[in-house]
């Protein structure tokens, strides 16, 4: 479990990095930290690996305290980091064999779970060959089994899928599901929103070292962009006319062949609008929920965090 | 212990294989150590022939102990090159936050990289020095005895130990290769100066003489050990107050610590000077050990030595004291020559040079300044023994009225920049080296405007215009 309470950090006296950003990720549960370049994803995850300490507030990561208890948590912690960091001159096997000697894993063990993420990730082959020979998103996956050699129970991963091709990004995206379903934590930091979209079960969005949004992608959504839109589609133009919605629906927009209503409570509402739309002989093709993408509450609080305007 | 060693050992293997696969670092090695002992050992023919020519036996004595010194520091240079790039390096191409998120010890990681850092160039400069010893073998020329030899590779060891742990010490302020390597020149260029000391005594021709530098350079390197340990740490690798100068907040921090919480110069006096100076119980004890101990030690020196070199009869000292019995009203005289304001400017840049001789080396030249003044006094007393004046009347009359001001204000001076040094190689939490100079600096300023400059005004009035009185006065009965 990771949590934390007013962490904040503050560089060169006078400068918040992060400032009292409040968290709990749960095991089992997967954090997407979005924000912008220099939002302060990164000092947040260096706060959470004990590499640089708060200058406010608190946090803690496996249930030890990150300025208390810094050995402990970066041996239970595996990360990946902004920069893959690889050693260019090791192969790959040598390099996940340090690792593993660093973490304190015995020499049987070290080989069992090199070979196996070498294998997962499809780099058996290369093994032998130096890191420095790799292509980007091999790099990319020898970092990613880096961070998992020792097994960690938290993880905190700085954009695992970026410079992979779709099916390796898919098969770290599996990964990271097993091992959510495998009760560890997780916290992402990515720019990549479809991907914070498939795998988050939290989404926060940092701006200038503060936390704007904290919640499930449905809690956000509604927050942000206001009540769940449903769209009823006719087969023909429809004249609805004065319509007299149910309580609880409001009309969003219209057109000839469709009408868009803002919901509050679509279980209790939608069965009375659809009734009413049939007995007005609507000739309804369909009646949906409007999807909302992440990349829409992630632009307009960005928009209204720097006092723009969201265009959707 | 053993698994301390265990953890160094695995740092240094991983930086001993990244070391060996790059061949720029290798190839270069192995040019100067396969190339370099054939041209010093030409060089050594070429001057063998000129000096027994033309003569020049103490050179030609010492030639050899000199190439090995020489030959031995070139791929030494090497160890700034390993060392920036196993730090910065590191830093630069984001390898180290892996290596810092893990479970190893800052101590860990540092000593893995200073071994690594010594050990390879120090391999190439004896296998350097072994080469162009064979090959010098077969001339005729004087080789040098096995102790000097010993003496040599220990110098060469302390020169590596003094090198890297440098070069660690700049890595840890630089983010980028080519900001360390700017910085390096900080290191090469006393190191060069320090080889050319060694070379002095070398020609000097007393072999024990380079124990004192062999001490000297394994003093220093010790302390940037010491230092390079008390600030590599992860906090402050990966922060980012060293990428910028704040010069605001630098000010800021440093008066916050001189004025302290003061309100008016009576309250500074009152509840900050005596804080700083209870902090300094400890180094103003050593202080004054050690200005005992070279004062006395001087003392002695001078009464046991120098009637081997001057003439002291009878006659002559009789001849010395009425040289200066005339000589007296000269005294009057003193203030014309050196005026009172002159003499305090004089002993507050002394005060000065102690300090910043003391921060270049973290108080040890500044001691040493410190000793050798305190040892000219000491020597003074020694040679008014030998004249015949009571030393404790002469340092009673002659030094006591003004020193009772001066030393009070030299000893305190001096032991504020001892602490700065120590406060420097000392871990300090949550601080950077930045901040620990800043807080040392205040420290010693507190005490420098404070103390030192009130009592060196006073000590230069009594020494211009009292002490020569009473020496006049008291003179007879010397």
């Amino acid at each position: 479990m990771i949590e934390t309470n007013d962490l904040s950090k503050q560089f060169n006296h006078d400068f918040w990095a992060v400032d009292g950003v409040t968290l709990t990720v749960q095991p089992g549960e997967i954090l997407a930290l979005l924000g912008q370049n220099g939002a302060g994803k990164t000092t947040t995850v260096r706060m959470l690996t004990a590499l640089l300490k708060p200058t406010r507030g608190w946090a803690r990561v496996g249930g030890h305290d990150i300025t208390k208890n810094p050995q402990e948590i970066r041996t239970n912690v595996g990360v990946l980091t902004e920069q893959h960091g690889l050693y260019m001159r090791m192969t790959g096997e040598e390099y996940l064999d340090f690792f593993g000697e660093v973490y304190g894993l015995e020499p049987k063990i070290r080989k069992a779970r090199s070979d196996y993420l070498l294998e997962y990730f499809g780099l058996t082959e290369s093994a032998r060959r130096r890191s420095g020979e790799y292509s980007k998103g091999m790099k990319q996956k020898l970092a990613l089994a880096r961070a998992l050699m020792h097994d960690p129970s938290v993880l905190l991963l700085d954009e695992p899928t970026s410079a992979m091709d779709p099916e390796s990004a898919q098969l770290v995206r599996n990964e990271i599901s097993r091992l959510r379903s495998s009760k560890r934590t997780i916290i992402i930091c990515t720019h990549n929103l479809a991907e914070a979209e498939a795998l988050a079960d939290k989404i926060a969005i940092i701006y200038r070292g503060k936390i704007l949004l904290n919640g499930t992608l449905d809690e956000l959504k509604r927050d942000v962009l206001g009540p769940v839109e449903y769209e009823a589609k006719f087969a023909e133009a429809f004249d609805a006319g004065d319509l007299e919605l149910p309580q609880g629906a409001t009309l969003a927009s219209r057109s000839a062949t469709s009408l868009k209503f803002r919901i509050e409570a679509p279980q209790a509402v939608n069965p009375k609008l659809v009734h009413m739309l049939t007995s007005r002989d609507a000739p309804l093709v369909s009646f949906h929920e409007v999807p909302r993408k992440l990349e829409q509450v992630y632009l307009k609080t960005m928009a209204d965090a720097q006092g723009g305007t969201y265009a959707a | 212990m053993r698994r301390n060693l265990r953890t160094i050992w695995m740092v240094a293997r991983r930086e001993f294989i990244d070391q060996f696969r790059d061949w720029r670092i290798i190839v270069p090695m192995l040019l100067l150590v396969s190339l370099f002992p054939f041209i010093a050992d030409d060089t050594t023919r070429q001057a063998v022939n000129f000096m027994n020519r033309f003569g020049g036996d103490l050179i030609l004595d010492n030639l050899v102990p000199f190439v090995v010194l020489v030959i031995g520091f070139f791929p030494l240079s090497f160890t700034l090159v390993v060392a920036l790039e196993s730090f910065v390096g590191e830093k630069e191409r984001g390898t180290i936050e892996p290596l810092l998120s893990s479970p190893l010890e800052d101590k860990h990681m540092y000593l893995g990289k200073l071994l690594v850092g010594i050990t390879t160039p120090l391999v190439f400069s004896y296998a350097s020095i072994g080469i162009y010893l064979i090959l010098v073998s077969r001339r005729e020329v004087a080789l040098p005895s096995a102790y000097m030899l010993a003496l040599i590779l220990l110098l060469t060891f302390a020169h590596a130990v003094l090198m890297v742990s440098s070069a660690i010490v700049i890595s840890v302020q630089a983010t980028t290769i080519r900001a360390a390597n700017l910085l390096a020149s900080f290191v090469v260029v006393p190191v060069a100066f320090l080889l050319q000391g060694e070379t002095v005594l070398i020609f000097w021709g007393n072999e024990d003489v380079l124990w004192f530098a062999i001490a000297g350079v394994t003093l220093l390197a010790g302390l940037l050990v010491r230092l390079g340990l008390a600030h590599f740490r992860r906090e402050y690798l990966l922060g980012r107050e060293i990428d910028t100068i704040n010069l605001k907040w630098m000010w800021r921090a440093f008066r916050n610590r001189f004025i302290g919480n003061a309100k008016s110069i009576s309250e500074w006096y009152r509840n900050e000077i005596p804080v700083t100076l209870r902090q300094l119980r400890q180094p103003l004890i050593i202080v004054i050990a050690l200005a005992l101990v070279g004062g006395i030690v001087s003392y002695t020196w001078v009464v046991m030595n120098v009637p081997a070199y001057f003439d002291l009869s009878p006659d002559h000292i009789t001849e010395i004291r009425t040289f200066l019995a005339e000589n007296l009203s000269n005294l009057d005289r003193l203030g014309e020559r050196l005026p009172a304001p002159l003499l305090f400017y004089y002993n507050a840049r002394t005060t000065v040079v102690f300090l910043l001789l003391g921060l270049v080396s973290f108080g040890t030249l500044g001691l040493t300044l410190f000793i050798v003044n305190i040892g000219l006094v000491g020597g003074v007393l020694g040679a008014a023994s030998l004249v015949g004046y009571s030393p404790l009347a002469v340092f009673v009359v002659g030094i006591l009225p003004h020193g009772i001001f001066e030393l009070s204000a030299v000893f305190l001076a001096t032991a504020a920049m001892l602490k700065t040094g120590a406060q420097l190689v000392t871990p300090q939490a949550d601080k950077s080296l930045g901040e620990m100079l800043l807080i040392s600096l205040a420290d010693w300023f507190r005490i420098f405007i404070g103390i030192a400059i009130p009592l060196l005004a006073i000590a230069a009035v009594i020494e211009i215009y009292i002490t020569p009185w009473l020496i006049k006065q008291f003179f007879p009965f010397l």
